[in-house]
């Protein structure tokens, strides 16, 4: 049985839940304005130039393609350091994996520092079931935690919540007067976690970045939170795509410092851990088990597609939500998903399927602006792009059929058009004629356009085909300059 | 005389050839002859960007046989010039000699702006436009081609033309083709913005290089009642036609 919720197929309908909350768009463009911009400076600022994001992205497909040699030999170190290595193919394997060492330990509580692919595998409702209690200990995850929901944003996932709603929450959980003073808030929380950190038995983290040549996995957190959940209680899981690694410390150390640019426009996260395994004889904290769960999870088809291996660069940072002005009008929950915004629109298809997230791929405006905000300069517009073609003309190895029916006709008729010129002004004369029926304004531009067309009038003007076309009227215009 | 070799936008050739025309002017007015191959229709990026590769080579092939002998293209639009350079190309890769004349063809496509400021070296065309104008930065244009400065250094030359920078300038207007269609309120959300970006601006007209986000924009800012004008910077550099 599997707790993951995948609501691709409603993306527009969410989107436009999202566009019409004036409280979500104040906060994302709060946000985007403040991030976005500053991301762009982080980068320009840099020691070594902007360039460095190209020499990141080059080391991260260095260590794509020796994925398997690199995981090898984590694994091997990690577990001559005493921890335990579990490769999961599935979600179910992982989470299957987790609520095993659960039970074997008796673990009833556990902490959870922030983690997508946690999100991702569905792992908080699946050791639920198994009678165990996650607690979020992320501030912006404990709130959304508290208040039943799902992160609308990879490093911000409270985003969407405001000040009033979160004094709601916390007056009703907390059990604390309700207040609506930041400090206030933030300590009842930093209260109520610290005694779910001390009694708790497992520690779930996820990875930032893991280091084949020295075995560690790093975690970056800005509240301290997660040192905490990966250092008190007796065993430590921590859960990491099987992408999230580089060969060498000084490559690990240019993706580090890019991802806190990415993420938060900082030079380096407050609290950078590095784990290579337990605690060790003599040693004063750290759990006494580590285990180290490796997703895959559909990232071997990514893999093995040359067209989509590049997204495996991605390290989630969220500068791409930062900049896309899609993701600031519609929100983090339009995408249906554990990963929202441009990430979202690549990933997510490629992770839970083609044409039910056919909306993702196709609802974006191909602006770019991902591509310039990404901390690994990822080309996510040219897979959106390869995306729409496995739409259009079908793919057997992604289960998708060719698209059919009166779309295609559509294109077929348009490839005739542009084909035969005479014919495609002919089309464009009786397109001048027949606007002539349909609702105009006095300057004539057309009012209403009938299906499917329809779209662009609900709230534009949609400009008349002009009498003439430029390219009859250059002709004209030759002819009579040469008759002289 | 030299020759200038013009490849039109398809959204331009039918919705406001007098901005293709104020293209023609521009060049003739430095001296230039303009060669303008009657069959042309369009590159394919409408195909292309919905996914359509068969039918957008249809149409890339055909835009190559007609232009591939050409000394060189310019076209007044970044999204059909970044087509050009970028993706047909990519298109033919399965089939060498078209490749290759596809990629010939790209190194001598530009765009109007680039054109004129760094290849002719040109910023002063000596027009005059009275006006408060600001500058609509287009996806393809600026992220794109890294065309930026090219069409500013332009309108900065302009006699009578002041240019005021609006918020945002680089967010995109959300035309994006058939998605204007297909997701209409997203589409709306995102030029409900740029359109109130362009009136705090106080300009008299918005100005941009890529004729799709100008209709989308114009027909934004006439359903809203508004009377800025949406102008291709061709028809301010021709003088305001």
């Amino acid at each position: 049985m599997s707790a993951i919720r995948i609501r691709t197929e409603r993306y527009v309908e969410e989107a436009r839940r999202g566009i019409a909350d004036p409280v979500l768009r104040r906060a994302l463009s709060g946000l985007q304005e403040r991030f976005g911009r500053g991301t762009a400076e982080a980068y320009r600022r840099l020691p070594e130039g902007p360039g460095l994001r190209q020499t990141a992205h080059a080391i991260r497909e260095k260590a794509i393609a020796h994925l398997d040699i690199l995981l090898e030999r984590l694994a091997r170190r990690i577990r001559e350091n005493g921890g335990e290595v579990f490769f999961a193919a599935t979600a179910e394997e992982a989470v299957g994996y987790c609520a095993g060492i659960a039970r074997r330990l008796g673990v009833k509580l556990a902490v959870k520092g922030k983690s997508m692919v946690t999100e991702e595998i569905a792992l908080n409702p699946a050791l639920a079931a198994h009678g165990v209690e996650v607690v979020e200990t992320d501030l912006g995850e404990y709130i959304i935690q508290l208040a039943g929901e799902t992160p609308s944003h990879i490093i911000a996932p409270a985003i969407h919540k405001t000040r009033n709603e979160i004094a709601d929450l916390f007056a009703q959980h907390l059990g604390i007067p309700r207040t609506t003073d930041p400090p206030r808030l933030t300590h009842a929380a930093r209260r109520a976690l610290r005694e779910k950190f001390l009694a708790a038995d497992m520690g779930i983290s996820g990875v930032n970045l893991a280091c084949a040549e020295t075995g560690h996995i790093s975690t970056v957190s800005n509240e301290g939170n997660i040192r905490m959940a990966t250092t008190l209680p007796r065993v430590h899981v921590a859960f990491m795509g099987m992408e999230r690694i580089v060969a060498r410390l000084d490559e690990y150390e240019i993706i580090l410092r890019l991802l806190c640019r990415g993420a938060s426009v900082q030079d380096i996260g407050t609290y950078v851990s590095f784990i290579g395994g337990p605690r060790r004889p003599g040693e004063s904290d750290g759990p006494e088990e580590f285990h180290l769960v490796v997703v895959d999870n559909g990232r071997s088809r990514m893999l093995a597609d040359p067209r989509f291996r590049e997204m495996l660069c991605c390290i989630r940072c969220a500068a791409c939500l930062n900049v896309c002005p899609v993701y600031g009008r519609i929100g983090g929950h339009a995408y249906g998903f554990a990963y929202s915004g441009p990430v979202g629109a690549v990933v997510t298809p490629l992770l839970t399927g083609i044409r039910r997230g056919r909306d993702l791929c196709l609802g974006e405006t191909l602006c770019g602006a991902c591509k310039d905000a990404c901390s690994m300069d990822i080309d996510l517009p040219r897979m959106l792009l390869e995306l729409r073609a496995i739409l259009a003309e079908g793919d057997p190895g992604w289960g998708v059929e060719p698209s059919g029916g009166l779309e295609r006709q559509a294109w077929k008729l348009w490839e005739g058009l542009v084909s035969r010129p005479a014919l495609y002004e002919r089309a464009l004369q009786a397109g001048a004629v027949l606007q002539r029926l349909l609702p105009r304004t006095p300057a004539g531009w057309i009012r209403r356009l009938p299906p499917p067309f329809s779209g662009w009038t609900k709230s534009r003007d949609f400009p008349p085909v002009a009498a003439e076309p430029f390219r009859r009227r250059f002709a004209k215009r030759r002819k009579e300059a040469d008759r002289g | 005389m030299d020759t200038v070799t013009l490849f039109v936008p398809c959204l331009m050739d039918a919705f406001r050839p007098e901005a293709a025309e104020a293209v023609v002017a521009v060049f003739e007015g430095l001296g230039y002859a303009v060669h303008c191959p009657a069959e042309q229709t369009c590159c394919g990026q409408p195909a292309f960007n919905a996914g359509y590769r068969n039918e957008a080579r249809t149409a890339a092939r055909r835009f190559l046989r007609l232009f591939g002998d050409a000394e060189a293209i310019c076209c007044p639009s970044g999204s059909c010039v970044a087509m050009v350079r970028h993706h047909v190309p990519a298109l033919f890769d399965g089939e060498p000699d078209w490749r290759a004349l596809a990629v010939r063809t790209a190194a001598r496509t530009f765009e109007f702006t680039e054109y004129l400021v760094d290849v002719l070296g040109r910023d002063d065309l000596g027009a005059s436009f009275p006006g408060r104008v600001t500058y609509h930065d287009s996806c393809h244009l600026l992220r794109g081609l890294g065309i930026r400065e090219q069409p500013r250094r332009l309108l900065r030359r302009v006699r009578g033309l002041e240019l005021v920078e609006m918020k945002n300038s680089d967010c995109c207007c959300g035309f994006g083709g058939a998605f204007s269609v297909k997701y209409p309120d997203i589409s709306t959300a995102l030029v409900a913005d740029k359109v109130e970006w362009i009136r705090e601006s106080g300009a008299e007209a918005v100005v941009g290089a890529d004729l799709g986000c100008l209709l989308h924009i114009e027909g934004a800012l006439r359903r809203k009642g508004l009377g800025v004008r949406a102008l291709h910077i061709a028809q301010v550099l021709a003088g305001g036609r």
